[in-house]
């Protein structure tokens, strides 16, 4: 269970994470989004202690981080795989970790095994390590003290999409038996697939939190195509349907399927898509509450508070 | 949410986790300083070193041949290349970006500053140990190589201040490490800064009492032939405070206040 309460964090004038609130459950995997400078990293690390919350608290199974007796047998934290000695091996990496952890060397290769660095990788210098193999190294690392709680920032960062597909069902098998899973990501589709809770952060603040079903119901609207667009929104004002540009050549109409199906029936008009504009993903959620999808063509500004 | 168990069929690892004992945390920081190639050369360095000092004072002519005066030189490399060793304990987690992690694994921050003290007093008598197995080394070997016998004696201070100006010399380089937080600019300090210190308090003469109470290099140089007397622990004390207790104290409370990048 990880309770963060009104966390706020402040760097100077600049407020990197502001009245921020959320619960993850046990059993459950919760996908933390925003884009690049949110306030995602910043309060992952004051939940794990590396940074001290301004006002507000974040607790884990109700007490802070730091008074965790031996934290990685507790919660696996992964918040940035580059973060390593380069000159050291992976098994050596996880091997002073499993001393601190108080886990044996065979929990090291199990681990190893688990995320695919057995044998040869397990041997090289992290200095020779793809950006994939170390964050496989930093899940291993996550996974080894057998927590009941993980941690993970940008975890999908540099896997190929055979690894992202792993690392989802390596999650969802782990929530499954009862963990508490917090995830962040830039991309709405690594974590889409898994979550089961969705936090939304934009410019240090919550802009949406609630179950996937919650907070696509409230998108709504159905997407229609047809041969001849104009044809199709007449269609539809006549009915008494709002409508809206939607994807490409698409029309929102804001009404059910079959509300829609009628109406464009009714005026005789040819269909070639019609579905819920929730399939579309939650890209359009996703931009729209975090005002980054403008579309203007500029650059968008990056909002990184530097610690 | 107390079975969350990563492999089912597998039992946990253990009843209620308790926390790593200081021991561990100290052999984790000793293994940390010898796994990694920088480590290991720095070590091989010393060893190095060690024995061509040992050669030095066996076969170059008017060498002491007592173990005392050889043990007294053989310090040399240790005193020199240890400090380097201690200020890398500290500063290599900043270099290599490790101390999220390693303060991740272990949230009380003051754990693992004490398990590097720790480690580096450990490193400290491991060194004044390699040195004497060397003196001894060259003390044996003295009537081989054709000079006079060598006497074994050696007093009580003459092992005892040894080990403790090394400790002092491995401590202030852990502490200029948790000061700066950055390995080059902590091993040029600390090599440039007594040397200037030196320096300053020799050419300007109303400032000649400072390196008596100030200047570690000045008041801790006897003790490496045992040879400090009563009168100079208060000159010890005073230097080791400014060397290794102040900038250890300042290190360490930005260490555990800041956040770790």
């Amino acid at each position: 269970m990880i309770t963060i309460e009104h966390l706020t964090k402040r760097y100077g004038a600049q407020v990197a994470v502001s009245d921020v609130s959320f619960t993850c459950r046990p059993g459950t995997v919760t996908g933390f989004l925003g884009p690049n400078g949110a306030g995602k990293s910043t309060t992952m690390r004051a939940l794990v202690g590396l940074a001290a919350p301004t006002s507000g608290t974040a607790t884990i199974a109700g007490k802070h981080y730091r008074e965790l007796p031996n934290a990685g047998r507790q919660v696996g934290v992964l918040l940035d795989a580059g973060a390593q000695h380069a000159g050291r091996t992976g098994r050596e990496v996880l091997t002073l970790s499993a001393m601190v952890l108080g886990v044996g060397r065979e929990r090291v290769e199990e681990v190893l095994r688990l995320v695919g660095l057995a044998g040869r990788p397990a041997g090289k210098r992290l200095g020779n390590y793809s950006l994939g193999m170390r964050q496989r190294l930093g899940l291993a690392t996550a996974l080894l003290g057998d927590p009941q709680v993980l941690v993970l920032d940008e975890p999908a960062n540099g896997l190929d999409p055979e690894g992202i597909f792993w690392m989802r069902s390596l999650l969802r098998g782990f929530a499954d038996r009862g963990g508490t899973v917090l995830l962040s990501s830039h991309l709405l589709h690594e974590v889409e697939a898994v979550a089961d809770q969705l936090v939304v952060i934009a410019g240090g603040r919550i802009v949406a939190q609630g179950s996937k079903s919650e907070l696509l119901a409230g998108t709504g609207g159905t997407v229609v195509r047809g041969p001849d667009r104009a044809l199709l929104a007449k269609a539809l004002e006549v009915a008494g349907i709002a409508v809206s540009p939607g994807p490409e050549d698409a029309l929102v109409a804001d009404a059910e399927a079959l509300a829609v199906g009628q109406a464009v029936a009714a005026a005789g008009v040819v269909l070639t898509e019609l579905r819920p504009a929730g399939g579309a993903g939650l890209e359009d959620l996703f931009r729209k509450l975090t005002g980054s999808g403008s579309g203007s063509g500029e650059g968008q500004q990056v909002q990184e508070v530097l610690a | 949410m107390s079975t969350a168990t990563l492999d089912a069929d597998r039992p946990r690892t253990g009843a209620a986790p308790s926390a790593p004992s200081m021991l561990t945390l100290t052999r984790v920081e000793l293994r940390k300083s010898t796994d990694t190639r920088a480590g290991r050369w720095l070590l091989i360095v010393i060893g190095l070193a060690l024995l061509g000092v040992g050669a030095i004072a066996l076969f170059v002519g008017n060498g002491p041949d007592a173990f005392a005066d050889q043990f007294a030189l053989t310090q040399l490399p240790i005193g020199v290349l240890l400090p380097v060793l201690g200020i890398l304990l500290v500063t290599s987690e900043w270099s290599q970006r490790t101390a999220g992690p390693t303060f991740t694994l272990v949230p009380r921050r003051s754990r693992v500053l004490t398990a590097k003290v720790l480690a580096a007093t450990v490193l400290a008598v491991l060194g004044v140990l390699a040195a004497a197995l060397v003196a001894a080394l060259t003390t044996a070997l003295s009537p081989v190589v054709g000079n006079a016998s060598g006497d074994w004696g050696l007093t009580g201070a003459q092992l005892g201040q040894p080990l403790l100006v090394h400790v002092a010399y491995v401590l202030s380089g852990v502490a200029l490490g948790m000061l700066l937080l950055s390995s080059p600019l902590a091993i040029v300090l600390y090599f440039v800064l007594p040397t200037v210190f030196t320096l300053v308090s020799n050419l300007v003469s109303a400032l000649s009492w400072v390196s008596d109470w100030l200047d570690l290099t000045v008041t801790t140089a006897p003790m490496t032939a045992g040879e400090l007397a009563s009168d100079g622990w208060p000159g010890v004390g005073t230097s080791v405070l400014l060397w290794v207790v102040l900038p250890m104290a300042l290190g360490w409370a930005r260490i555990t206040r800041t956040e770790i990048a």
